[in-house]
């Protein structure tokens, strides 16, 4: 699959932006006033930058609002639905903390809930499409709540816990790539199953279909850059959870090196991300013979 | 509305032949031509002069080549569109309601006022048939030529898909699949018609015809290559000509290499 930015920065930062409201949401920690206005900044900047960039991911964003309105069936309406919703709550809440000097904690357990189902329905977006075999599994899911609640203690500055939560990230993520190495072949999907012409032999291309390239293998077959993913997966593993979980691991885990955990998370982050796509088969690519 | 029918009145779709598709891409032509000039926004084509021209098409025609255990390879002519899916993971993973699959008739349509050109369904789609309109911004696909199907001013031999109407092959068939004595679903039946990538659950409605075992020539006497010649020496003008060409290349000539 394609690695659009757009789609990269969006669910990374508002990945990080939701498990930072979901610990203000709980009082972990409970601030008031300044302390809580720049903690909610940071959050609000992260959560809705990140729902913006998606936007641009769109073809024709001014149907945008229409997206409400299939909750039923829809992984990406939900999304709409719950991320408005998180905001929504926790708008309120951040205003009582920020100027009211008042904790309304209900408030803030409901948009805390929200904001980690918030992140949950946009792994769904992913983990659900049976033609994506490496993302059609719930580690899909385990893995965008792990990163964005142990990214929220991070920027909380709950060391040890946020410690803990990367290193079992960083367990989760190797079973995930291994697994997901294996799983195109497992489901059975093969060029011969795509044209049903394998009760005759074995079918390769002869000719593609047309001469130029298309949207689908734009956006479906996209192939450059995998020779990298090795060196790349070492690179994610070591920048998203070991490095900033040795970091917080210090003793003295004062402003600086939490603020340096945090920027050496998030580019590790992108990386991950950046595979996650980059790696990610769609079946498609069977009908050109490539994947 | 992204909800799946739990049933459809009717089935329509296509039958497609791969026994006797040529790969001319007629149709892929006459679908880009019917559809650019009729529903909804036109199929554009993007660098249509330039190096790399490329644009959206609904069908498009792929060709492979098959290998058997033993024997010659077979090339196989290989049209694809949508398939109209029973079970379409691509319209309920779409957020605005604009992708739909039609009761009364099955076919799944995408409404262009409501598409927020998101992409998702084309991630969804298994075989491929759905390109987002890179000027549009819109969701594309085969309408089954809804546009024509039912348009009572075309001369009633039109009311069909135009892929179907333009194939100089009769390789496409247009029909319903849900009726057991329809034409298509009876030539489903005779020629084992097949489902593509049936292990995704999508059911599709489309069905392909396998090609049909080729004919072999068995009669060939397996000690053919060993009998004699019928002519040993060229004769008439053949004879002239191999003696004449035999001077000049030095006396050699290409019979029993004599010199
Ligand atoms: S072929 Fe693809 S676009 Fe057509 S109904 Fe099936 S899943 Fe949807
Ligand atoms: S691209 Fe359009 S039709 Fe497809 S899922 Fe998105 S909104 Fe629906
Ligand atoms: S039915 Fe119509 S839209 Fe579909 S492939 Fe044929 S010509 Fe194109």
């Amino acid at each position: 699959m394609h690695p659009a930015p757009s789609v990269i920065l969006f669910s990374t930062l508002s990945g990080l932006g939701f498990g930072l409201l979901a610990w203000l949401g709980f009082g972990q920690p409970v601030v008031f006033g300044w302390t809580a206005f720049w903690f909610y900044a940071l959050a609000y900047a992260l959560a809705v930058g990140g729902l913006l960039a998606s936007t641009f991911h769109l073809g024709n964003p001014k149907n945008a609002l229409k997206a409400y309105t299939q909750w039923k069936t829809s992984w990406l309406s939900r999304e709409a639905w719950l991320s408005v919703l998180a905001l929504v709550f926790m708008g309120i809440f951040a205003i009582g903390e920020i100027f009211l000097g008042t904790r309304w904690s209900v408030l803030g357990w409901i948009g805390g809930l929200l904001s980690i189902a918030t992140v949950f329905t946009t792994s769904m977006i992913y983990a659900q499409l049976k033609t994506v075999p490496r993302w059609n599994h719930p580690t899909t899911s385990v893995l965008f709540l792990l990163y964005s609640i142990a990214g929220g203690a991070l920027l909380t500055g709950h060391g040890l816990i946020a410690a803990i939560l990367l290193l079992i990230a960083a367990a989760i993520q190797l079973l995930a790539w291994s697994a997901g190495d294996k799983r195109f072949a497992e489901r059975g999907s093969t060029i011969e199953t795509a044209t049903g012409l394998g009760f005759m032999g074995k079918v390769r291309q002869f000719e593609p279909p047309h001469t130029g390239t298309n949207y689908l293998l734009d956006e479906m077959v996209y192939v450059v850059g995998r020779k990298h993913a090795k060196t790349l997966r070492l690179f994610a593993i070591v920048l998203a959870c070991l490095a900033p979980a040795a970091l917080l691991a210090l003793p003295s885990a004062g402003l600086a090196l939490i603020g340096l955990a945090a920027v050496v998370h998030l580019i590790g982050l992108f990386a991950q991300r950046w595979l996650f796509f980059a790696e990610a088969e769609h079946v498609v690519g069977l009908y050109y013979d490539k994947r | 509305m992204t909800q799946l029918p739990t049933s459809t009145e009717r089935s329509l779709g296509l039958v497609i032949d791969l026994d006797t598709c040529v790969g001319c891409h007629a149709c892929v032509i006459s679908c880009k031509g019917w559809n650019t000039e009729n529903y909804g926004a036109p199929l554009s084509d993007i660098d249509a002069y330039g190096a790399n021209p490329h644009g959206t098409f609904l069908n498009r025609v792929h060709a492979y080549e098959v290998q058997p255990e033993t024997g010659p390879a077979q090339t196989v002519h290989f049209p694809k569109s949508c398939l109209h899916c029973e079970d379409a993971p691509c319209v309920t993973v779409c957020p605005t309601g604009a992708s739909y699959k039609r009761v009364e008739d099955g076919i799944v349509l995408v409404n262009e006022d409501d598409c927020i050109g998101c992409g998702l369904c084309a991630w969804a789609c298994p075989y491929g048939a759905r390109e987002l309109d890179q000027l549009a911004g819109v969701m594309k696909k085969c309408t089954l030529c809804v546009d024509r199907i039912y348009n009572e001013n075309l001369p009633e031999e039109d009311r069909v898909p135009s892929c179907v109407r333009t194939c100089p092959a009769g390789a496409r068939h247009f029909g319903d699949l849900a009726d057991p004595d329809s034409d298509v679903s009876k030539l489903v039946a005779e020629r084992g018609g097949m489902d593509l990538m049936p292990e995704l659950g999508t059911k599709p409605v489309n069905k392909y015809l396998p090609p049909r075992p080729r004919d072999r020539d068995d009669n060939i006497d397996i000690l053919a290559p060993f009998l004699d010649p019928v002519i040993e020496e060229p004769t008439g003008f053949l004879g002239w000509l191999d003696k004449a060409l035999g001077t000049v290349s030095g006396g050699k000539t290409d019979k029993k290499g004599a010199s």
